[in-house]
C-alpha cells in the first residue's frame, strides 16, 4: 500500500492504495465519489473525465498513485457555492443529456475545452469533445451548449 | 446566461420545458447501479469462454477458491438446471427452443458463455481470482455464417435438435405469385443488414441484497424492464415473485440492451439467496460486447414487383435472421416485429413475408433501437431506389406515385395494419425545401459532369414505423405470452404536492418531466409539485416498461386516464365542501368553482386535505384523493418522416462524408418539443452509425475481432454533423393526446437514407448496393466490384 494526499472538489483527501488502484476506482470505492462513472475498460469513452490540476483526464488511465499532491475537480466539485458552473447550465438549458451517464465527463472536458480556447467554432468544439463518447444526443445539443457557454463564459 | 426557471402559466403539454432529470445528472448526484455499496457485499465476476464453441472435459477451480478474499467460486455442476434467461416469445408451435443455461454445464456455444462464477469480498480481488480457474476445453467446430448454417452437413449449435434452424414464419398477403404476373418486371436485391453491439454508455449492473425483511430480496439492476424482470426472475430461480422487489436507478441508456433477463441478473439472486449476502457484478465494458445480446443480423432477400410506370405490385421478403447460441427474451420475435413493415408507406396488392431463424455459435441477438421497424424500413427504402433506378424514374417521384395519400387515411396497408393518420405529402414538402433539393440534384449533375474524385449522392427515406407497444390481444395472437397494458397512479398527498407511479421505465428519455407536463394540464397543478415515481416494483407495483416507443404512446394514455380520475372523484368532495350538485361544478387550473359564482370556490390542493383528513367527506366517499388506469391501447401509432442525405463519396479512397441531414418527422403531438428533439438526434446517430461505422466482426473460427470500444467504431462529435430537423404535427386518432412516440424514429429511417445517398453518389460508377457500413473499404470495394464488371 502506498500512501497518497490529493486534494478532491476541495478538500485535503489521504489514502492508501495499492500501486494499481486506478484514480477512478479510488474516487468511486474509497472516496465514495461515485458522481465519476466508468463507461469503458480502453480509454475509449471519457465517462470518468475529470480535471488534474485543472486538466481534463480519464482516471480510468491515471493511477492513484500518479495524482499525489495534485488537485482534482469531480462533477461534484465544479458548482462553487451551489452555483452551477456555465458549462452545466448550458447542458441543462441546450438538452445537452439525456441519459446523463457520459455527461460527467463530457462537462468537464468541455470547462478544459474552453480554458483553452474561448471562443471555439463547431468543428473546434467537436474535435475537443473527439475523445468522450455519447450515445445518447447524436452531440448535437452538447455542441450548442459548449457553444452557449463559451459565450455566457465570454460575457456575451 | 441564468438558468431558465419554468412556469407553468399555461399549457404545459407542448412547452420545451427543461428536465427536472437534469439537477442530478449534471452534478453528479446520480444513483447508478454500480454506485450502490452495501456493507458485506460479494463481488461476483464471470469466467467466460475464449473461444466459440467447445465441450468443457475439466474445471480446477482449487487455486481460486485458495486465493485471498474469494469466498466461493460455482461451476455449472453447482446449478445444472438454473437457467440464466429465457425466451417469451416462441413465434411458431414448431419453433426449436434451447435451454439458455446460467453457468455453462459441459458446453460453450459463444464466445464470452460463461463457465465458472467467483465471489470475493474486494472488486480487485474477485477479478484476480478468475486468471487461477483453469478450464480444459476440446474444440468443436463453430457455426458462423447462417446460410452455411442451414446446409445439410453443418456442425450444429444445439447438436440434440438436429438442426441450425430456429423457426421459419411465414406471412402471405395477398397473391404475391398473382402479382409478378401482372408485374412488367421484378426487381431483387439482397441486402445485409450487419451486426450491431447496442451499447449504452452506463454497463450492465445489478446489486441483489436480502433486506431482511421477510424473505425480501432486492434487486437494484441497470434495466428497462423491471417488471417484466421481477416476474421472470420469479419464474426462473423459483423465488416467489412477492419475495423480489426489482429497482430500476438511474439507468445509463438502453437501446433495448437492457430489455433482457440476464444469466448475470439470475445469478446474483440466486447466491443472494443461498449466502444471506449482497452481491454485485458490473459488467466491464468488453464484457458488454460479447456478453450483452446484440441487435439486428438479417440477410434480406427482397423481391419488388412492379409495372413499368412505377406502380408497385407486390413484395416479396425472405429473411434469414442470426438469433445467435441461444434465444433470449423477445430473439426470435425481433426480426418479426418488422414484419407489419415491410411495404413501409407504400400501396400493393401482395406482400409475401417469410423469415427462418437460425442458430448461431454468436451471441444472442435481440431487440435493438427499432427491433425489426430499422430493417424492414432498411429493405423497402432501399429497394425503392433500387426500383427507381431500374425504370429510370426519379427515386422521390416513385415514392410519391405509391404512397398513401393525406386524404386516404385511416388506410389499412397490404399486412392489415390501419394507419390512422399520416401526411406524407406535408413532410416531404417541409424537408425538401429545408434540405434544397434542387439545387443539390443541380450541383449533383454538375459534379458528374465534371468527372471530379468527389461525388455527390442524394438519400431518401419516406419511412414510417409502428409505436406503442401494444394491443394485450395482437400479442397473444402473436404467441407474445404478456400483455402490452400500462398503468398509472397519481395520488394527491395531503401537503399538495402530486406523486405520479408510472409503471413506465426510463433511462434517457425524460419522463419526468413529459409526465409531469402531461399531468400538470389534467389536474391543474404546477409541474414542478409532481413527483414522477418510476423502476421500482415496490413504489410503482403495476407496469410493463419501457421499450418499442410505448411509454408515452401507452402509459400516456394511462397518465391521461389516472388524473381525470382524480380530478372527478376530488369533484364530488369539492361539490360537498362548496355545498352544491357535482354537476354544478366547474374545474379549471386546479381550481373548483360553482358556476355561475366563481368567488365560491376551492382548490384541488384543499380537496386532497380534505380528503387525508376525512372529516367532512360526503356519504359513501371513501378517504384520499387518487385515480389510477390501467390502460390496454387500442391500436398501434404511425410516426412518419422523411429524411433526406447529401453524401460525399471520394470514388478513389471510397471515403464518405455526410455533408448535410435534414429529416422532417411528424409525431403527432408533442408533449415536449425539446425532448422530441433529442430523441431525434440521439436516433439518427445511431442509425446513421448502423450505415457508416458500426458493425459486430466475427472471424470464422467465431472469435469476436470488435470486442471492445477501440475496435467496436461508434461515432464521436467529429464523426456527425448538425442535424436540421423539424416536425409536421398530423395528430393520431388512436391515441386521446393525439401522440405517436419519437424514440426510435431516427434510428429507423436514417440508415437507408445514408446508404441511398451513398449509392446514388457512385451509381454512375456501375454499383448498386454497399455493404454496411459504409467504410472507405467497403465503398472502395464496390466500385472497385462494379468496375471490374461484376455487381456490387
Amino acid at each position: 500500500m502506498i500512501h497518497i494526499g490529493v486534494t478532491v472538489d476541495g478538500i485535503l483527501r489521504h489514502g492508501d492504495v495499492e500501486p494499481r488502484t486506478l484514480l477512478v476506482h479510488w474516487l468511486r470505492e474509497d472516496l465514495g465519489l461515485v458522481g465519476t462513472p466508468i463507461g469503458c475498460d480502453t480509454s475509449n469513452c471519457g465517462a470518468c473525465t475529470v480535471l488534474i490540476d485543472g486538466r481534463s483526464a480519464k482516471s480510468c488511465s491515471v493511477l492513484a498513485v500518479q495524482v499525489e499532491g495534485a488537485t482534482i475537480t469531480t462533477i461534484q466539485g465544479l458548482a462553487q457555492d451551489g452555483e452551477w458552473h456555465p458549462v452545466q447550465k448550458a447542458f441543462k438549458e441546450c438538452h445537452g443529456l439525456q441519459c446523463g451517464y457520459c455527461t460527467p465527463g463530457m462537462v468537464l472536458a468541455s470547462v478544459d475545452l474552453l480554458s483553452e480556447n474561448a471562443n471555439p467554432t463547431e468543428d473546434e468544439i467537436r474535435h475537443g469533445l473527439e475523445g468522450n463518447l455519447c450515445r445518447c444526443t447524436g452531440y448535437h445539443n452538447i455542441v450548442k451548449a459548449v457553444a452557449m457557454a463559451a459565450a455566457e463564459m465570454r460575457g456575451e | 446566461m441564468t438558468e431558465t426557471v419554468e412556469r407553468t402559466g399555461g399549457p404545459a403539454i407542448g412547452r420545451p420545458i427543461r428536465r427536472k432529470e437534469d439537477a442530478r445528472l449534471l452534478t453528479g448526484r446520480t444513483n447508478w447501479t454500480d454506485n450502490i455499496q452495501l456493507p458485506g457485499t460479494l463481488y461476483m465476476s464471470l469466467l467466460r469462454c475464449p473461444m466459440a464453441h467447445a465441450k468443457i472435459i475439466n474445471i480446477d477451480t482449487s487455486a481460486a477458491l485458495a486465493a485471498e478474499g474469494v469466498v466461493a467460486v460455482y461451476t455449472g455442476k453447482d446449478f445444472p438446471e438454473l437457467p440464466g434467461s429465457t425466451c417469451v416469445w416462441p413465434v411458431t408451435d414448431e419453433i426449436v427452443m434451447s435451454h439458455f443455461p446460467a453457468i455453462c454445464l459441459d458446453e460453450v456455444k459463444f464466445g464470452g458463455d460463461v463457465v465458472a462464477v467467483v465471489l470475493a469480498t474486494e472488486k480487485y480481488l474477485s477479478v484476480d481470482a478468475l486468471d487461477l480457474i483453469d478450464v480444459d476445453y476440446e474444440p468443436l467446430p463453430a457455426v458462423v455464417d447462417m446460410e452455411d448454417a442451414l446446409k445439410p452437413g453443418s456442425p450444429l449449435v444445439h447438436s440434440d435438435k438436429g438442426t441450425n434452424e430456429c423457426y421459419v414464419a411465414k406471412m402471405p398477403c395477398g397473391d404475391y405469385e398473382a402479382a409478378t404476373v401482372k408485374a412488367d418486371r421484378v426487381v431483387k436485391r439482397r441486402f445485409i443488414n450487419q451486426r450491431l453491439i447496442p451499447s449504452p454508455m452506463e454497463p450492465r449492473a445489478v446489486v441483489a441484497a436480502p433486506m431482511g425483511m421477510s424473505d425480501e430480496i432486492t434487486i437494484w439492476t441497470s434495466t428497462q424492464i423491471p417488471h417484466v424482470l421481477r416476474v421472470l426472475l420469479a419464474l426462473l430461480t423459483g423465488i416467489p415473485e412477492n419475495n423480489l422487489r426489482v429497482v430500476a436507478p438511474d439507468v445509463g441508456g438502453g437501446f433495448g440492451a437492457k430489455l433482457q433477463i440476464n444469466r448475470e441478473e439470475v445469478l446474483a439472486v440466486v447466491l443472494a439467496q443461498k449466502l444471506g449476502r449482497p452481491i454485485k457484478w458490473t459488467e466491464t465494458r468488453s464484457e458488454h460486447m460479447v456478453g450483452t445480446h446484440h441487435g439486428r443480423d438479417q440477410i434480406q432477400d427482397i423481391e419488388m414487383a412492379v409495372m413499368n410506370d412505377g406502380t408497385l405490385v407486390g413484395m416479396k421478403v425472405d429473411l434469414l435472421a442470426d438469433m445467435g447460441a441461444y434465444l433470449q427474451i423477445i430473439t426470435p420475435g425481433t426480426p418479426l416485429l418488422g414484419m407489419f413493415m415491410y411495404s413501409g408507406i407504400y400501396k400493393m396488392e401482395a406482400l409475401d413475408f417469410t423469415c427462418t431463424g437460425v442458430y448461431t455459435t454468436k451471441t444472442p441477438t435481440d431487440a435493438y433501437r427499432g427491433a425489426g421497424r430499422p430493417e424492414a424500413t432498411y429493405a423497402i427504402e432501399r429497394i425503392m431506389d433500387e426500383v427507381a433506378f431500374e425504370l429510370g424514374i426519379e427515386p422521390l417521384e416513385l415514392r410519391k406515385k405509391n404512397w398513401i395519400k393525406h386524404e386516404e387515411f385511416p388506410y389499412t396497408q397490404i399486412a392489415g395494419l390501419t394507419y390512422d393518420t399520416g401526411n406524407y405529402e406535408a413532410a416531404t414538402a417541409r424537408a425538401l425545401e429545408l434540405f434544397g433539393y434542387d439545387e443539390l440534384r443541380a450541383e449533383q449533375a454538375e459534379r458528374r459532369a465534371a468527372g471530379g474524385p468527389v461525388q455527390l449522392g442524394i438519400g431518401i427515406s419516406t419511412f414510417t414505423e409502428m409505436c406503442g407497444l401494444a394491443p394485450s390481444r395482437t400479442l397473444g395472437a402473436l404467441k407474445y405470452v404478456a400483455g402490452g397494458w400500462e398503468h398509472c397512479t397519481i395520488r394527491a398527498l395531503p401537503t399538495g404536492k402530486i406523486e405520479l407511479i408510472t409503471g413506465t421505465s426510463p433511462h434517457g428519455q425524460g419522463h419526468e418531466t413529459a409526465w409531469s407536463q402531461i399531468a400538470s394540464d389534467i389536474i391543474g397543478v404546477p409541474v414542478e409539485d409532481i413527483e414522477v415515481v418510476h423502476g421500482d416494483t415496490g413504489r410503482a407495483p403495476y407496469g410493463m416498461d419501457t421499450y418499442g416507443s410505448r411509454s408515452l404512446a401507452v402509459g400516456g394514455q394511462a397518465i391521461k386516464l389516472a388524473g381525470e380520475r382524480l380530478v372527478e372523484k376530488a369533484r364530488i368532495i369539492a361539490a360537498h365542501q362548496l355545498e352544491v350538485s357535482p354537476d354544478d361544478v366547474e374545474f379549471a387550473h386546479g381550481t373548483y368553482s360553482v358556476k355561475g359564482d366563481p368567488e365560491k370556490s376551492t382548490t384541488i390542493q384543499a380537496i386532497a386535505f380534505e380528503a387525508f383528513t376525512a372529516h367532512n367527506l360526503p356519504d359513501g366517499v371513501e378517504p384520499t384523493l387518487s385515480g389510477e388506469s390501467t390502460v390496454d391501447p387500442m391500436d398501434f401509432s404511425y410516426p412518419h418522416g422523411t429524411h433526406l442525405a447529401a453524401m460525399e463519396v471520394d470514388t478513389e479512397t471510397g471515403q464518405v462524408t455526410l455533408r448535410k441531414y435534414v429529416c422532417v418527422d411528424d409525431c403527432g403531438v408533442q408533449i415536449n418539443p425539446l425532448i422530441v428533439e433529442g430523441q431525434v438526434h440521439g436516433g439518427l446517430a445511431q442509425g446513421i452509425a448502423q450505415a457508416l461505422f458500426e458493425g459486430a466482426l466475427y472471424d470464422a473460427e467465431g472469435n469476436l475481432l470488435t470486442g471492445n470500444m477501440g475496435d467496436y467504431l461508434l461515432p464521436s462529435a467529429v464523426d456527425l454533423p448538425s442535424f436540421i430537423t423539424d416536425r409536421t404535427v398530423t395528430p393520431s386518432t388512436t391515441h386521446p393526446l393525439g401522440t405517436k412516440g419519437i424514440g426510435e424514429a431516427g434510428a429507423i429511417a436514417s440508415t437507408p437514407a445514408i446508404i441511398n445517398g451513398v449509392v446514388d453518389a457512385i451509381r454512375h460508377l456501375g454499383v448498386n448496393d454497399v455493404f454496411m457500413p459504409a467504410s472507405p473499404q467497403n465503398v472502395w470495394r464496390a466500385i472497385q466490384t462494379a468496375q471490374n464488371g461484376g455487381a456490387a
